[in-house]
């Protein structure tokens, strides 16, 4: 089947000269759930904001359902929803009404039996008649949510969604990400997060410094992202590794106290247990062990550096 | 045409007026009738007719038309700088909408609150002085095409302003001395010559000549050149609108 959003060579270029996509190429297909994943600043909110009209692009194209989305806006904006980062919302406005204004904004007819079960379904019927001004942050992005369901669109963006919000809501939000996934709606949201994309999305895509650096299934990646180290501290100082444990490839540091392994998390046989019997064996007295998981920054690091 | 946007939007701005209903509608009501007690009553009681016209019924046509633009100007131009200065206006922009859609809404919305603030001032007018209407046709023409030519002229203004000061230049600077000195409280064959050839360069003297022909049948300059000016000021707010939205001027990055 045909990608429903198919973005080619897209570039921006800021007015201050800033370059922050460089030749973005990206297939969504329809029903996925897409998760892009990058630091602040990689340029997700940009990409977003041209494939939705809010930004126009410096070069490139995108088509959404084989329409393009500059010469077919129409089209192209009925079918697209669009949860901002920011929590914009006007002040004065009742929940109920602002969330009716979207929906006859993307050119529908009133339906106050949808927009109700909307506000029902986000936990914000109670709240329908409260000025916007009075909600709190959680409650905004819920609004902001309900006002780009009331049109019904065939695909999502949810920029950060879940940026500086409560765990309830959090919770909620999955459900809601699975009822759409449920009615055939394509989600592409950006985050930070890992955990976040681990725990919804069916591809994760990497972006940073306005590049796409990879995208793949997301069972693929978190096999790639799934090395951790671990960290020894020594009772005592080592002047060099015991040949028996050449097999573990460790690295010594921290004035000969500390040494450190790189392994495979999601692997069969992490290899630690007898690591550990390995150095008793060596008779070295083990004061205290750490493990981590590579950073997201680390992986780019490692990302960036392959794609080099 | 996105007619549910249209309505949405010009229904959004209807209810912001609402709001401010009062405070939009009394305070014309109360300047205007200052404008009668002083110049009508106390001044003009001293003062001859103009063209056979009593002093307070002269000066209410430009009385109407200094409401009408500082309220089309101010309202075009608020409606649409304030989502720009929240950033709701991402809904707008990616919205299935056209520039012709957005206008109409916008536009359409600072007009009509511009013409009901205009017609109240002209039924206070009638409480002070006699007003006659020998044209009406006319007038609500010269009325509608002010409101509306203006109302886009602030909307134009609302995306161009980068901070609220930017906003109120013309509202509070440009548009009082153009309508003090367009004729709206005398007849320029009082002006000395030299004055009476820097006032043709004047656009709002023509409006208000056209429209206080409408009135009174007496006018500064030919109402038919009057009419042309505002038609020729409506064409060129709506190329400079079109351009706008063309090249996203101001509204996208
Ligand atoms: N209007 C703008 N003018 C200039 N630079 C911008 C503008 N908007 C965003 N940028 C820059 O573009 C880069 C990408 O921003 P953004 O798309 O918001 O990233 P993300 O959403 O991934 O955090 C950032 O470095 C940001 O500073
Ligand atoms: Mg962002």
């Amino acid at each position: 089947m045909a990608p429903i959003v198919s973005i080619r060579n897209l570039t921006k270029s800021y007015a201050s000269g800033f370059k922050a996509l460089k030749g973005v190429d990206l297939d969504i297909e329809q029903g996925e759930i897409l998760a892009l994943l990058g630091p602040n600043g990689a340029g997700k909110t940009t990409m977003i904001s041209i494939i939705c009209g809010i930004v126009t692009p410096s070069d490139g194209t995108v088509t959404v359902a084989g329409h393009d989305i500059l010469t077919d806006y129409r089209k192209t904006r009925s079918i697209i929803g669009l949860v901002p980062q920011e929590l914009t919302l006007d002040a004065f406005e009742t929940v109920e009404n602002t969330v009716a204004f979207s929906r006859g904004l993307h050119g529908c007819a009133p339906n106050p039996a949808l927009i109700e079960r909307i506000l029902k379904d986000l936990s914000l019927y109670d709240k329908k008649d409260t000025m916007l001004r009075q909600l709190s942050g959680g409650m905004r992005r819920r609004v902001l949510i309900a006002k780009a369901l009331s049109y019904e669109p065939k695909v999502l963006f949810l920029d950060e969604p879940t940026a500086g919000v409560d765990v309830s809501l959090r919770k909620d939000m999955w459900q809601l990400v699975e009822r759409l996934r449920a009615n055939g709606v394509t989600i592409i949201l950006t985050t930070h997060y890992i955990e976040e994309a681990e725990e919804i999305a069916d591809r994760i895509g990497v972006i940073n410094h306005g590049r796409i650096l990879l995208v793949e299934d997301k069972k693929a990646l978190m096999t790639k992202l799934g090395r951790k180290q671990m960290t020894v501290e020594l009772a005592e100082p080592i002047g060099v590794i015991p040949d028996a444990l050449s097999p573990y490839s460790l690295t010594l540091s921290g004035e000969g106290t500390r040494l450190t392994y790189e392994f495979d998390s999601s692997g069969e046989r992490t290899g630690i247990s007898s690591l550990l019997s390995a150095l008793s064996q060596c008779g070295l007295r083990v004061k205290d062990i750490s493990t981590e998981q590579s950073s997201l920054e680390d992986i780019f690091v490692e990302l960036v550096g392959e794609g080099k | 045409m996105n007619f549910e946007a249209i309505k949405s939007i010009y229904a959004f701005e209807m209810a912001r007026t609402r709001r401010t209903l009062l405070q939009s509608i009394v305070s014309p009501v109360i300047t205007t009738s200052l404008y009668f007690i002083v110049f009508g009553a106390a001044i003009g009681s001293r003062m001859q007719e103009v063209n056979g016209v009593s002093y307070g019924a002269f000066i209410a046509p430009g009385l109407i038309m200094l409401t009408l633009l500082n309220q089309c100007i101010g309202n075009g131009s608020f409606g649409i700088y304030f989502p720009k200065f929240t950033g709701t206006i991402y809904e707008i922009l990616s919205s299935p909408i056209s520039m012709i859609e957005i206008v109409i809404g916008y536009v359409g919305a600072a007009a009509t609150k511009g013409l009901i603030v205009g017609s109240i001032i002209l039924v206070t007018a009638a409480f002070f002085v006699d007003i006659s209407i020998k044209h009406p046709f006319m007038m609500v023409l010269f009325f509608v095409l002010t409101a509306v030519s203006f109302s886009l002229f602030g909307f134009m203004i609302g995306i161009w302003a980068k901070d609220f000061e930017q906003l109120n230049l013309f509202p509070m600077l440009i548009i009082p001395p153009l309508v003090f000195l367009g004729g709206s409280f005398y007849s320029i064959d009082m002006l000395p010559p030299f004055w009476q050839t820097v006032s043709h360069f004047n656009p709002v003297l023509y409006l208000v000549s056209g429209f206080r022909w409408s009135f009174y049948e007496i006018a500064d300059v030919n109402p038919v050149v009057s009419l042309l000016t505002v038609l020729g000021f409506l064409v060129v707010c709506l190329s400079i609108t079109a351009w706008i939205f063309k090249t996203g001027y101001k509204l996208k990055n």
